[in-house]
């Protein structure tokens, strides 16, 4: 018989990732090992990892990855991609990382096309440090530090990561995806690989905005994380290609 | 040896590249922005990479990045920066990342005033970031020892995987003077130097032990004390190899000067004039501020000398400290200060001696 | 015949691979692993059709598949 579904070489084989049930970190961060595999460039990446749940992914994933300080993801791969052109560096940032503490870093990185991509997973909260406000967070939606949820007046309105890095002239490729379903999970994966394509053709900046569910500070199990996923968080990030300069 | 007269930050930026610095990344701020500019225009010279990040929390970050990979890398600012680039630091100290840093410092605290100061002193030696972790800290006196000590800085800092930071006041930064300057290292030198750093993270065979993984924390409290334990052994080694101080006209002296930087060579001066009345009088310059040389001061003869006198550019004086740990109260130590941007006059120190002697 | 492989030990019970199955070849067992979880099986193996819905949708890369 033959494996037509395998475990990724891009995790490790005996490890247990340390992400809750149903947190889709996971599935994305399976998506980018297999993607790297099939096009075999594992042995040439770099992870570069946000602060937060990102953080988790260390003692997952298989290869060579540098824990970035908070928000300064783009800033570090800027680093190591410049002065080791032939790697292929990419961010793994949460939307605490990319949207709030490192704005300035993420946009100055798509505004100079940096040659880098980025995996940004939109869950619409903090998740390691216990639910708090995200610059993410759904009108109304309960946080830790919105004990009322979201409102507007006080916290302004969520915030669309791809329309703004569209606003720029550099960023190649923009795209919005999720894994709410196998569907979505493959098109996830499809747009990752283009957004190393794009790299290791030199085209520039290419995000892979990913809307995710946070199970554990939604306050919901697995299954209804997806639900709330499909209602609310796909009704405010609507998925799709933002920009196609590939 | 061919002398060519240079400013003390450009000298800083050619020294580096000489000693194979190929990537820096810097935010503009005065009294230090003829470094980034120098190495602007110097580095695509010789296939170097230069940015000028979105901020000093950026560049430092970009140093990171690019020193994780591997490549000899600095950046540079002034006080204010230095604050905001501590997050850095520290991540480059957690993760033994070898970086180099030069601090041309000004008036403090706050935004200060851009002319020379060395009000960061306790920064630099004693909590540049949080955590507790230490750098080698070098103190040029003269633009020549500027270029010196930045070319030995990235052998410091990749023999250790440690930060170096050159703490150098504005003075010596902007000033102009004649430098010899070192010789350039060859591109097979440099690309030598880079094929060396195998755990560099720019990508290896999928091989879980043997990743490049650079690690500025730990979930293991375990693993996390264990780096800590080697680190402070690193710190005590250096301690007893890697000081650097000074004496000058110390050996008969009465009254002994503590200084560094521009204030040692300004308190030079005033060695000098009161030698020629025959007064005994003279000057212990830390070179290396952290290590400090505890022992130089330690070990004068306290029969001999009457008091000591802490020069600085600093209100309140923060070198101080270290100079009592060292002199035990065995005599009295007095302090010459200005701060704010003033610089030191040889007349105010040859007030303070006149007082002691 | 297809055959879906359920690495009991990396399942975590969200339940996700059993939703997507189009032929209900999922279900959430009755044992627990180390961890406690209660995790997938295959409960009717006979009606694979081998579609990896399951293994691409499994966040912890817990289902092989074979065809």
């Amino acid at each position: 018989m033959e494996k037509i579904y395998a475990r990724t070489k891009g995790i490790r084989p005996d490890v247990v990732s340390g992400f809750c049930p149903g947190c889709m970190h996971s599935t994305v961060i399976k998506l980018i090992g297999e993607v790297l595999e099939e096009m075999n460039i594992i042995d040439k990446t770099v992870a570069v990892l946000g602060i937060g749940c990102c953080g988790l992914k260390m003692e997952y994933m298989s290869y060579d990855n540098i824990t970035s300080p908070h928000g300064r993801a783009c800033a570090v791969a800027t680093g190591i991609k410049r002065s080791n052109p032939d790697s292929l560096v990419y961010t793994y940032q949460g939307d605490g990382d990319f949207a709030s503490i490192g704005l300035a870093e993420s946009v100055s990185a798509a505004n100079r096309g940096e040659n880098i991509s980025v995996i940004f997973i939109n869950n619409g909260i903090y998740g390691m440090t216990g639910g708090q406000l995200a610059p993410t967070t759904l009108l109304g939606m309960k946080a830790s530090t919105a004990p009322k949820g979201r409102i507007a007046e006080e916290h302004g309105y969520p915030m669309h990561m791809c329309e703004i890095l569209n606003q720029l002239t550099a960023p190649c490729y923009l795209e919005r995806t999720s894994c709410n379903t196998p569907q979505n999970t493959l098109k996830t994966r499809k747009a990752i690989k283009k957004a190393f394509q794009n790299q290791l053709d030199g085209k520039g900046f290419s995000m892979v905005e990913v809307v995710t569910n946070c199970p554990t500070n939604w306050g919901l199990d697995p299954l209804k994380s997806l639900e709330f996923l499909n209602e609310k968080m796909l009704t405010e990030y609507p998925l799709g290609v933002i920009r196609d300069n590939g | 040896m061919k002398r060519v007269f240079m400013k003390g930050c450009e000298a800083i930026a050619e020294a580096a590249v000489r000693a194979g610095c190929r990537f820096f990344a810097g935010y503009p701020i005065t009294p230090q922005n003829e470094i980034p500019e120098y190495f602007s225009r110097r580095l695509p010279e010789v296939g170097g990479v230069f940015i000028q990040g979105e901020s000093e929390v950026a560049s430092i970050s970009m140093v990171y990045g690019a020193a994780s990979a591997g490549t000899r890398s600095m950046t540079s600012s002034s006080s204010p920066g230095i604050s905001l680039k501590s997050e850095g630091i520290s991540y480059c100290a957690a993760a033994r990342i070898p970086m180099v840093y030069a601090n041309i410092s000004r008036g403090g605290p706050g935004v200060g005033s851009i002319q020379p100061a060395q009000m960061d002193y306790m920064q630099a030696t004693k909590a540049s970031g949080n955590g507790g972790f230490k750098m080698m800290v070098l103190a040029p006196s003269t633009v020549q020892e500027a270029v010196d000590m930045t070319f030995a800085a990235f052998d410091y800092a990749d023999r250790d995987r440690n930060p170096v930071l050159i703490l150098c006041d504005g003075v010596i930064g902007t000033m102009m003077e004649p430098v010899v300057l070192p010789e350039m290292k060859s591109d097979e030198e440099v690309a030598a130097i880079k094929n060396s750093k195998k755990w560099a993270a720019i990508g290896h065979k999928v091989d879980y032990a043997n990743r490049g993984w650079i690690q500025p924390g730990n979930w293991s409290t375990a693993i996390m004390q264990q780096g800590n334990e080697e680190a402070a052994v690193m710190y005590e080694n250096w301690q007893k190899n890697d000081v650097q101080v000074e004496h000058y006209q110390v050996e008969d002296a009465e009254l002994v000067m503590v200084a560094y930087g521009i204030s040692a060579r300004i308190a030079k001066t005033v060695v000098d004039k009161y030698r020629a009345d025959g007064k005994k009088v003279g000057l212990i310059r830390p070179i290396t501020v952290y290590p400090f040389p505890y022992k130089a001061i330690e070990n004068l003869n306290y029969n001999q000398v009457k008091a000591i006198l802490d020069v600085e550019m600093s209100i309140p004086a923060q070198m101080l400290e270290d100079v009592s740990l060292a002199v035990k109260g065995r005599c009295p130590i007095e302090t010459c200060l200005c701060s704010g941007g003033n610089l030191m006059k040889k007349e105010q120190v040859m007030d303070a001696v006149a007082k002691l002697i | 015949m297809p055959k879906v492989e359920i690495r009991s030990e990396s399942c975590k019970s969200c339940g996700y691979c059993v939703k997507f199955c189009p032929k209900q070849v999922l279900a959430i067992g009755d044992k627990v692993n180390s961890k406690g979880y209660e995790y997938a099986k295959v409960a009717k193996p006979e009606a694979c059709i081998g579609c990896k819905m399951c293994g691409v949708i499994c966040p912890d890369a817990a289902i092989e598949v074979y065809k």
